[in-house]
């Protein structure tokens, strides 16, 4: 039973005109079997958060506090969150020639659990888990992420999760991009994890159309570096309608 | 149909301007990502530069190019002591290889030699012979183009001579294992490959130990034969050397080249391939690490003199460490018979640390319009970061996930090796590599 907590989380990056402060004080808690849809404009800096929770290094936290079943997740390395139960799906899958999806996911797996997983029950796993996301057999054999089209980058993205097993999953814009084929496997992937597991899920995208798949318990607009409204399911309804104009309006006022 | 693909010719004139290594688009969101880029590109610690020449092109790059124009000589008075300013030494460190540039007897003593030479051969294959200065085949191909492949001429009065008879199909690899019994010890040797028309055979040679190593590499590929070498460079941190490869590749004839330099203070191999007659095949493969004050070169030259031949040359390297240091040098001579044509090489280089500095030059000449196909790609990269974070992000320890990134950037290469017991030899090797550095 995994609970993420974000208090009053600041970040920064270093830019060519300087240091500019992208977090501005973020306060969000995600717990085991909660879906949250975090949805806002593009450059108010949710995928920032995504990073910033997984450790990348370009971000620097001046502030707040992050825990993950209250242990301090900003002195972890960012594989030692990924060890913890944190997991991200990249907007941007890179690529990794000469390394297969197979030996990448064994080896991801193997870190993750502390010991390499029992070969038959795992082979088995591998292939039900890409014939759920309907990916071809071929795939294990193919480099990490090289000539994939978008939408095989974010099954791929879906399969680790599966696999992988975390306690808080972050997606980010898993659904931008898609067609309408990929996008519904991609959440039934998504589905599928929440009905068998007991994972958090924050849902980070820029449009609506994925939570016609996916239903969150909760919804929240980020605007600027900081949640600016939250609620229910009705939230993204109203946004659908209404669009980020009223948030951004009042963010510059 | 006539193709050029200059692949790289973006970068001409523009240093800073390298892809990374794998195409990797960055995985950060956009503000994150310009500020990533503008610190990757001031500190780019490499260089690159490339040459191209056209038919009827009145270019100053031609003079230094004319690859093909090079006075060959047996004769040390034809060949002036290298110098920085002469082409094919500029990124050479001269004053490192200065013992090999002395005209100096091998250092043997009294029961004590200073190269140990072990040499297994196949079951058909016929026992080990030498070939004296001036007896065919010896000096048949390689005629000396410098000054340190002049003398380990003169200077090996018997060359080794291991050749792969008639039709003989050897499934097992003639081994030639060199033993350097000192740093401070010269050595000077020629030796002689050849697979006889319509052959197959494999050659290894494999460099250990320490030395002041001056070495010739002579090999005649026989019309129709398929000739397979490998040569490894597991030298101790100490030695030094220098080699000259040429290969003469006849009719329908096919020679896989192969160099592997891991070990030695400087290492420099000039690999020649030529082509004799029509319808050959060179595929030129190398694969180098360099760590902290090594400085590895390797230059080739395919000299395409006879039409419908082809030529595959791929080169890796990583380095990693304080003045690691390599260069590559790869020139592509089209002659205008050379009609019918297809040929491509790359090199790409992989810095893993600050610090290391990878110099690649592809130098294309080509003379006829009637080729099918010419095309050359050099890159050199940092280690990528968001490789890195994407690997870690998955619960990958950061020294499993640097391996995990470089035995693959070398997988493709290492696939192409046929002998399944260098494979994995290399590949221990490559991680041992890793490991000295990573710990």
């Amino acid at each position: 039973m995994s609970i993420l907590e974000i208090k009053n989380l600041h970040a920064t990056v270093e830019t060519p005109e300087g240091t500019k402060e992208i977090l501005k004080g973020v306060d969000l808690t995600i717990k085991a079997g909660e879906t949250h849809a975090i949805m806002g404009p593009n450059g108010s800096g949710k995928s920032t958060l995504a990073y910033a929770i997984a450790g990348h290094p370009k971000y620097s936290i001046t502030e707040g506090e992050l825990t993950l079943d209250g242990e301090n997740v900003l002195e972890m390395s960012i594989d030692e969150r990924a060890r913890a139960g944190l997991f991200l799906a990249m907007q941007y899958p890179v690529e990794v020639p000469g390394v297969t999806v197979s030996n990448f996911l064994r080896t991801a797996k193997t870190a993750i659990d502390g010991e390499a997983p029992a070969l038959r029950t795992w082979v088995k796993d591998v292939k039900s888990a890409m014939g759920d996301l309907r990916m071809d057999p071929v795939f294990a054999e193919r480099n990490v992420n090289e000539g994939f089209s978008g939408g095989e980058k974010k099954r791929h993205e879906i399969l680790q999760m599966q696999l992988l097993n975390p306690g808080i999953a972050i997606l980010d814009e898993t659904d931008s991009g898609l067609d309408v084929d990929a996008l519904r496997t991609v959440s039934e992937g998504v589905n599928r994890a929440k009905e068998t597991t007991d994972v958090g899920i924050m849902l980070i995208t820029h449009y609506t159309r994925i939570l016609q798949y996916v239903t969150p318990d909760f919804v929240h607009v980020f605007v600027n570096g900081q949640i600016a409204e939250q609620g229910g399911p009705e939230l993204a309804e109203r946004l659908e309608n209404e669009g980020y104009d009223r948030y951004l309006v009042g963010a510059r006022s | 149909m006539t193709t050029a693909d200059l692949k790289g010719a973006e970068t001409v004139g523009d240093p800073a301007a390298n892809e990374n290594v794998g195409h990797a688009a960055g995985a950060a969101p956009v503000a994150a990502q310009a500020a990533l880029d503008g610190a990757d590109t001031t500190a780019a610690p490499e260089l690159e530069d490339e040459a191209l020449v056209l038919p009827g092109e009145a270019s100053p790059a031609r003079a230094a190019l004319n690859r093909g124009a090079r006075k060959r000589s047996f004769e040390l008075g034809d060949h002036p002591r290298p110098k920085s300013d002469i082409e094919e030494w500029r990124f050479t460190p001269l004053r490192r290889f200065a013992p090999l540039f002395e005209d100096v007897a091998t250092d043997d003593r009294e029961g004590d030699s200073a190269l140990e030479y072990d040499v297994t051969v196949p079951t058909g294959a016929p026992e080990p012979a030498t070939l004296a200065p001036g007896e065919a085949p010896r000096g048949t191909a390689l005629v000396p183009e410098d000054l340190p492949t002049a003398i380990a001429s003169a200077r090996t009065e018997q060359a080794l001579h291991l050749v792969a008879p008639k039709n003989a199909e050897l499934t097992e690899p003639f081994r030639v294992e060199i033993t350097g019994r000192g740093a401070d010890r010269r050595g000077n040797a020629h030796i002689v490959l050849e697979t006889k028309e319509s052959s197959t055979a494999t050659f290894v040679l494999n460099h250990t130990g320490s030395a002041q190593y001056a070495q010739n590499v002579e090999m005649l590929v026989g019309d129709n034969s398929r000739m397979t070498v490998i040569t490894l460079q597991e030298w101790d941190d100490d030695a030094l050397h220098i080699a000259t490869h040429h290969a003469r590749v006849g009719r329908d004839a096919k020679i896989k080249h192969i160099v592997v330099s891991l070990g030695g203070s400087a290492v420099r191999v000039n690999a020649i391939g030529e082509f004799a007659a029509p319808g050959g095949e060179i595929e030129d493969l190398g694969l180098y690490f360099s760590d902290e004050d090594q400085f590895l070169e390797h230059r080739l030259f395919v000299d395409h003199a006879a039409p419908n031949c082809t030529s595959d040359v791929a080169y890796k390297g990583a380095l990693q460490g304080k003045k690691a240091r390599s260069v590559w040098v790869g020139d592509v001579l089209i002659r205008k018979e050379a009609e019918g044509t297809n040929t491509y090489e790359l090199n790409r280089n992989l810095l893993l640390t600050e610090g290391a500095r990878a110099d690649s030059v592809p130098n294309l000449e080509i003379e006829t319009g009637e080729i099918e196909g010419a095309g050359h790609a050099a890159a050199t990269g940092r280690f990528d970061d968001e490789q890195l974070f994407y690997l870690r992000a998955r619960g990958i320890p950061e020294n499993e996930a640097r391996r995990l990134v470089v035995r693959g950037f070398f997988a493709e290469l290492i696939q192409r090796i046929d002998v399944p017991e260098i494979r994995e030899r290399l590949s221990a090797s490559i991680e041992a590599e890793l490991s000295r550095s990573m710990n």
